[in-house]
Formats: structure tokens, C-alpha cells, sequence
């Protein structure tokens, strides 16, 4: 049988091919090599040749494929500066793997996660006082930080961790331009700060090993990773592991978890404030749950319908990552096109989450649209792809769902929240391949417990 | 009227969340997939191997009703 040549979106005349576009409206190029090109086109990422998948059929492809078919680790050239040179943790699916297995976000695991991540969000907030402004970009990210190294990496280790371990982290994920396609070691700003914020925590983390050294633990109970690390020997009796190697480790270990749970939370939030009914109903639904007097650590295993269709929705608007790419490793053909060896073949769930075929009024808020039968989420399981899908789906799925639904469980109960600047300001920074809310982002809060009676605020 | 448990073994990542809520049908071994331990279960136990299928984080159970 033969295969058609796959068609090339229109642009991208200059050096880089699309790149400079894609550097600055990722999601209208997807959106225009579907538009031009239906389910299987091509665009031009610096000297790399890009195949653009959408739609079921063709995201069944990918999502089906395995790491010999379709390659992920040569993909993201942007993660090796960033973990470290010979740290492939997280950008290896069987070490992914590991990590599940390895029984951090196993099930028996969340209860215990759920009361970690309680705790973190009441230590955030414990001098927000009455009433007063936070930035959703700051005050996730660094919520974030904490929960992950707490729940990932181990307790004792994140509480040797403050607000500078959080900003550095963040400053290394804004080195992710994606002029990495070029050449991750390009001599530009947002490289230099990303090499710069890698030392700054190699620093940090050595600091915290040295203290690890000095004040060995009392005992088996008193023992975290870090410990274990910090005595392992080689065969020369010198230390196995320096700290620019730790600091490798536990950047890859929070790295899948930490940008996308922060955005995520902030969107969950924006998008509450935008839909007034929608948020009341969440309240209400959150102070009928919690009049049992149950823990936090109860509910957010359990169903909490609304609150989970409006996380839903939210990503399926705003999914975290909005492209997926890969490395061919052979020939394929889909939907009657053929795929080279050599060639990039990507997904995009900001692209395919709105395929208004399958997603009624596909940029409208609409989280009804997951209760019976509809079901959008399960009966569009190749389109609806905010955690990818098959065989390659995000295994911190799980855990990212509780952790929305422990963030929520704390914040809306204790504090009334509302916008405090333009609603269509709310947007998204997609210079970088990490994508992240742009700043500003505020809003405003007021206890709801001390000015239930005098506040003309909702709840 | 029974019911069946299923299982897709291909979307089965082995969280254990299905174990977490019904111990008495699923068991999932470190570094392994999920076991049914009894795949079809009494009508009194329903509810529990319902919140276990929803707890699935990758869709892999589901519940198939059968004609007596």
C-alpha cells in the first residue's frame, strides 16, 4: 500500500523553520496544521522535522506506541542541562516507573500524602491573616515545592527547604526555551539563569548534606533518602554521589510533579472565579462533605463530584503540557501518512482537548459535561489527554487529583477568594516549553470564618 | 442479575488504588500488576468494588453485568 506524503503547515520560511512562532504562539501553530493539515501535518522545529498528530485515530498511534517505537528521552533536550548531565531519572519511563513501584505514589501512600499536603497548605497560609492579596503564580509554586519534596523525596528533607530552594527551582524551569532545539547550550539569558539556579541549588542541597553528615540520624526512624545518600562509599571509600548529583535526582523527581500541579491549582482557582455559580456550588459542596467531620485525609480519596469535574474541565482548557513529543526509531504509517525514521512525531493535548467534534462548545467552561452519560473525559479516551493516555499515561495522575482536591478542601473553606485584575488577564506564559502562569496573577482573600457575618463576599 | 469484574492489562500501571478499597478482590504485588482475587463478587460488596473502579487512575476495571 502506499503512503501519502505528510502535508507542511503554511510558514516558516526563516532559518529555524517554525521555531520563532512556536517560541511565541505554540498553540495557534498547532491549531493551524490541523487547520490546514487535518489529522497528520508537519512543521519545522530548527533542523528537525516535526509530525503533528490530532484527533482519536492518529493520538491512538502515538499513545499506543512503545519507547522502542517511538522514543521519549531524545525528545526534551531541554531536561538534560536542567537534571544534569548522566541523570536520566525521570525522562526514563522504566525509572518512572520505578517511582510508582517504588511505592511513593502507590495507593496505600495517598492518605499519608493527603495529611502531608493539608499541613503544607495551613503552613502557607497561617500568616495570611483576615484578608490581603497573593500572587497565584508565587504562592503555588512554592506550595508545590513543599508538598512534592515532602511527598517525593521525604519530610525531613523538606523542611531544610524555604522560599529560596522554591524560587531557584522555578528559575530552572524558565530555562526551557525552546531555542533548546537548537542547542540547550545557546549563550542566552533564559540558559544562563537556568545554569545559574542549578548551582544556586547544588549549593542549597550541599549545605543540607553537610548538615546531614555533621548530625547523622538518631535512629532507623529519624532516616530519609538524603541520609542513605549521604553514606553511600565507592569501592575508593570517597562519597558515590556528589551533591550536583543529588541535586540531579531530586530535581527529576519533583520535576514532573511541581510545574503542573502549580499551574494547575492556579487555573482550577481563575476559572472558579470566572463562573461564580460554579464556584458556590463547589463551596456547597464542600461544607455538606466536611459537616461529617471528617479529615481532609478522608475526603480527598473520595469522590467530591463537583470539585472534580471542575478540575476536569480546567484541564482539559489548560492542560499543563501542550505538546508530548518523541523520536521515531523506524518506519510507521498513519492514517494512510508515513512516518520517517529520524523524525519528531508530537500530540498536543491543548490542540486535541478542543476538538470541537468531540467537545461540545469546545472552549466554553463547562464541567457538566463529565457528568452521565456524557462523560466527555471517558468516551473520548484518545482526545481527552490532559494526563496523555495508554500505555505512556501520567502514573502521578492519582496523586495530582488528591493533591487538587486537599488544596481546595483547605483553601475554599477557610477563605472567600476573588479576582483582582481583568479576567481575560489571567494567562499563560508560552515562551517557554515549561509552561507557566504569567505574572501578574492575583487575587485577593478574606476569612470567611471572622467575616462570615459582615462580608458582602460569596459564602 | 451478577456482575464481572474486567480488567484492560494494557492500561494497568499498578498503582494499588483498587486494593485500597477493596483488599478482599484486588491485590497488586510491588512491581506488578493487579490480581483479581474473585472476579465476581457478591451483590453486598457492589458498592466497594464500585468506588474500586472509579479509584482506578488509569480506567483498567470495569464492571460487566451478567444474565443469570
Amino acid at each position: 500500500m502506499t503512503t501519502a506524503i505528510v502535508p507542511r503547515v503554511s510558514g516558516g520560511e526563516e532559518e529555524h523553520g517554525h521555531l520563532e512562532e512556536f517560541r511565541t504562539d505554540p498553540i495557534g501553530l498547532m491549531q493551524r496544521v490541523r487547520d490546514e493539515c487535518g489529522d497528520v501535518g508537519i512543521f519545522q522545529l530548527a533542523g528537525k522535522q516535526v509530525v503533528f498528530l490530532s484527533g482519536a485515530e492518529a493520538n491512538e498511534f502515538f499513545f499506543r506506541s512503545s519507547d522502542e517505537d517511538l522514543d521519549q528521552a531524545a525528545a526534551y533536550p531541554f531536561m538534560t542541562p536542567i537534571f544534569g548531565q548522566g541523570v536520566v531519572f525521570d525522562t526514563d519511563p522504566e525509572r518512572r516507573k520505578e517511582m510508582l513501584h517504588n511505592a511513593a505514589l502507590r495507593g496505600e501512600q495517598m492518605k499519608g500524602h493527603a495529611t502531608t499536603i493539608e499541613r503544607e497548605v495551613r503552613r502557607m497560609i497561617a500568616d495570611w491573616g483576615d484578608d490581603g492579596e497573593i500572587d497565584l503564580l508565587d504562592f503555588f509554586a512554592e506550595l508545590t515545592i513543599y508538598t512534592s519534596s515532602a511527598c517525593l523525596i521525604g519530610k525531613k528533607f523538606r523542611e531544610q527547604l524555604d522560599g529560596r530552594f522554591a524560587r531557584l527551582y522555578h528559575q530552572l524551569e524558565q530555562g526551557t526555551d525552546p531555542l533548546c532545539y537548537v542547542d540547550p547550550y545557546l549563550p542566552i539569558e533564559s540558559f544562563r539563569l537556568r545554569d545559574e539556579a542549578r548551582l544556586g541549588l547544588v549549593e542549597l542541597v550541599q549545605e543540607i548534606m553537610n548538615d546531614r553528615i555533621v548530625n547523622p540520624p538518631r535512629d532507623k526512624g529519624d532516616r530519609d533518602m538524603l541520609d542513605v545518600l549521604v553514606t553511600i562509599r565507592d569501592d575508593e571509600g570517597n562519597p558515590r554521589f556528589s551533591a550536583n548529583e543529588i541535586t540531579g535526582m531530586f530535581i527529576s523527581m519533583m520535576f514532573a510533579g511541581h510545574h503542573t500541579s502549580s499551574g494547575t491549582a492556579s487555573w482550577t482557582l481563575i476559572e472558579m472565579l470566572r463562573y461564580p455559580d460554579v464556584y458556590a456550588d463547589v463551596v456547597a459542596e464542600l461544607e455538606e462533605l466536611y459537616a461529617d467531620g471528617q479529615e481532609v485525609s478522608f475526603h480527598a480519596l473520595r469522590q467530591i463530584p463537583k470539585l472534580e469535574n471542575v478540575l476536569k474541565e480546567t484541564l482539559r482548557l489548560h492542560p499543563p503540557l501542550i505538546i508530548l513529543m518523541r523520536v521515531a526509531k523506524g518506519e510507521f504509517e498513519v492514517a494512510g501518512y508515513a512516518i520517517h525514521e529520524g523524525e519528531m512525531v508530537a500530540a498536543s493535548p491543548a490542540i486535541s482537548n478542543r476538538i470541537a467534534e468531540d467537545f461540545p462548545d469546545p472552549d466554553g467552561f463547562v464541567p457538566d459535561r463529565y457528568e452521565k452519560p456524557r462523560q466527555e473525559d471517558l468516551i473520548n479516551r484518545w482526545t481527552w489527554i490532559p494526563f496523555g493516555a495508554g500505555r505512556h499515561r501520567c502514573v502521578g495522575a492519582a496523586f495530582a487529583t488528591m493533591q487538587i482536591k486537599a488544596i481546595f478542601s483547605v483553601l475554599l473553606r477557610e477563605y472567600a477568594f476573588e479576582m483582582a485584575q481583568p479576567s481575560e488577564s489571567y494567562q499563560n506564559d508560552h515562551s517557554k516549553m515549561v509552561v507557566q502562569l504569567a505574572q501578574p496573577a492575583k487575587v485577593r482573600y478574606r476569612s470567611r470564618r471572622r467575616s462570615a457575618a459582615t462580608s458582602n463576599w460569596r459564602g | 442479575m451478577g456482575y464481572k469484574i474486567e480488567v484492560d492489562l494494557d492500561l494497568c500501571q499498578g498503582h494499588a488504588m483498587c486494593e485500597v478499597e477493596a483488599p478482599d478482590y484486588f491485590n497488586v504485588p510491588k512491581r506488578g500488576q493487579v490480581e483479581i482475587l474473585n472476579d465476581a463478587p457478591p451483590q453486598e460488596d457492589r458498592a466497594e468494588i464500585e468506588q474500586a473502579v472509579w479509584a482506578c487512575p488509569t480506567q483498567a476495571l470495569s464492571i460487566r453485568e451478567e444474565d443469570d
